[in-house]
């Protein structure tokens, strides 16, 4: 009990530091360059301690209770037993298609780690309201999350087969760039933006485990190179399926409407 | 008083919803793949009780104050009509939510072991320090200068596509000189710098920004600052260790 006690004073601590300084950004501008009361002052305040709590009960529950489980997890994953004992004979060298479970765990920690991202949430929200309903909150968010989860098990691939970092973003930045002639306008801004957004609280440490243990393992793998990477590609697969999200909703929307004329003409 | 339980109830049950892949994902990975018990299981429950009731109050906190102060300055200083004001404000929020960023100091702090090894620097402590620190400073006025450049696009109009696809091949051409060692780490470094309460504050300023600004769209020239806060860092970063 003591001991959740001083985490919960650590990590409040932590948490405070973390936004004093915005906080000053924020109040010094607004005192000495914009020089007006801030509008519904107590409810912005009361706004700002309601962040400062629930942030640090989520980082505090994370640490306690995800964190730990999931990086040993990624530790076992990724456990050369672990991978031989999927094999029927032991001796054979192991090929990057046995490594199935790490790929599959990648995947779908990338995806659920993302939807309970509180940045990304912030953005859909700001995004619906801004698009008056046109992008949905879950929509951008299920996007979003199947982009990190492409990208995290292509990174894991990636690191077991050892090939560079840079052709795969480098071929990514191309497909983003051909995706960005087509795709509706309105969309390409928030597609970009949801790259940085998706990588913060939650994903980054289990992430990092999950290559750091990854690069261990693998022989021929240094986890001072090979360990770094995945969070480059878990910030450029969702701006492609941003994009594809917005592409698929344009193509069906176009779809219905055409099937609607038609059934209007007959 | 039993509205107010019900929004607060309501509002924890979607955050149960937000929650549940990561407890299935654990759950199932835990019995039937490495198929062993949940180790502190009364631990377990108390830290998931915990993260429901943070991600509760935070987004209650989000709506209440983050996007509202955001917003409303970014509309005062865009009446005050003084650009130099607007600038230094976009220049002071990148530079200083990213300088005392956590996961910053810990990824310069593995870029300095990295350079060390590397045999870039010299293998001490000092040099090591000088250089991680260094490096912060680097990555974080990078992204003071990304907000920066991400303003000024919203106050004259530039279209976005044209300056992250030369962002992106400015990257490219440096991959090909920068340093082995330092790529990982400055592609990685573009997903470290946006944290979770300067995205909020960043979006609702662009966004604010963009909407008291004649003739810009809120939807398309609001969003994108935070896709140059990430885009940023990677240039810079291998700037770094090219030069270093």
């Amino acid at each position: 009990m003591l001991d959740l006690l001083k985490d919960i004073f650590d990590i409040t601590l932590a948490t405070i530091k973390d936004v004093i300084p915005i906080a000053g950004i924020l109040f010094g501008f607004q005192f000495l360059v914009i020089r007006k009361p801030i509008p519904n002052m107590k409810r912005v305040l009361f706004g700002f301690l309601y962040v400062l709590i629930g942030l640090s009960l989520f980082l505090l529950g994370l640490e306690r209770a995800l964190f730990p489980l999931g990086k040993l997890m990624a530790q076992q994953l990724t456990d050369p037993a672990f991978i031989a004992g999927t094999k029927d004979v032991a001796s054979e060298a192991l090929q990057w298609f046995d490594y199935y479970w790490v790929y599959l765990f990648a995947f779908a920690i990338g995806f659920s780690t993302t939807i309970a991202e509180p940045s990304l949430i912030a953005v859909a929200i700001k995004a619906n309201e801004v698009s008056g309903g046109a992008i949905g909150i879950w929509g951008l968010r299920i996007a979003v999350a199947i982009g990190v989860a492409v990208g995290i098990s292509l990174g894991t691939y990636r690191i077991v087969t050892g090939i560079p970092i840079h052709y795969f973003i480098i071929s990514g930045y191309v497909v983003v760039v051909i995706q960005t002639c087509f795709a509706p306008k309105l969309i390409v801004p928030l597609a970009y933006d949801s790259g940085g957004v998706t990588t913060s609280t939650v994903t980054v440490p289990l992430v990092a485990a999950l290559g750091l243990g990854l690069a261990e393992t693998v022989p021929g793998r240094s986890t001072l190179i090979d360990g770094f990477g995945l969070i480059a590609f878990a910030s450029l697969f969702p701006i492609m399926s941003v994009m594809a999200y917005a592409q698929i909703t344009a193509y069906l929307d176009k779809k219905n409407k055409q099937q609607t004329m038609e059934e209007e003409i007959n | 008083m039993y509205q107010g339980f019900l929004a607060i109830f309501r509002s924890m049950l979607g955050s149960l919803r937000d929650l549940a892949p990561i407890i299935i994902v654990i759950g199932f990975f835990q019995f039937a793949v490495l198929q062993q018990p949940i180790p502190n299981l009364a631990d377990m429950i108390i830290g998931v009780v915990f993260v429901l009731l943070g991600l509760t109050f935070f987004i209650y906190g989000l709506e209440m104050g983050l996007f509202p102060i955001g917003e409303s300055m970014a509309h005062a200083l865009a009446k005050k009509g003084s650009v130099f004001w607007l600038i230094a404000f976009a220049f002071a929020l990148g530079f200083g939510t990213t300088i005392a960023e956590p996961a910053l100091i810990a990824v310069a702090a593995e870029a300095a072991t990295v350079a060390a090894e590397g045999g870039m620097i010299e293998m001490t402590e000092v040099a090591k320090s000088s250089y991680a620190s260094g490096l912060r400073f680097t990555v974080a006025f990078s992204v003071g200068l990304a907000i920066v450049l991400g303003v000024m696009r919203i106050i004259a109009g530039w279209s976005i596509q044209w300056m992250i696809i030369g962002g992106y091949v400015l990257v490219v051409i440096m991959t090909g000189f920068a340093p082995k060692e330092i790529i990982g780490i400055a592609y990685d470094s573009g997903g470290v710098t946006t944290s979770t309460i300067t995205v909020p504050l960043v979006t609702a300023l662009g966004v604010g920004l963009a909407s008291s600004i004649k003739g810009r769209n809120p939807m398309t020239d609001g969003f994108g600052l935070i896709a140059f806060a990430s885009l940023s860092p990677m240039i810079f970063v291998m700037a770094y260790g090219m030069i270093i």
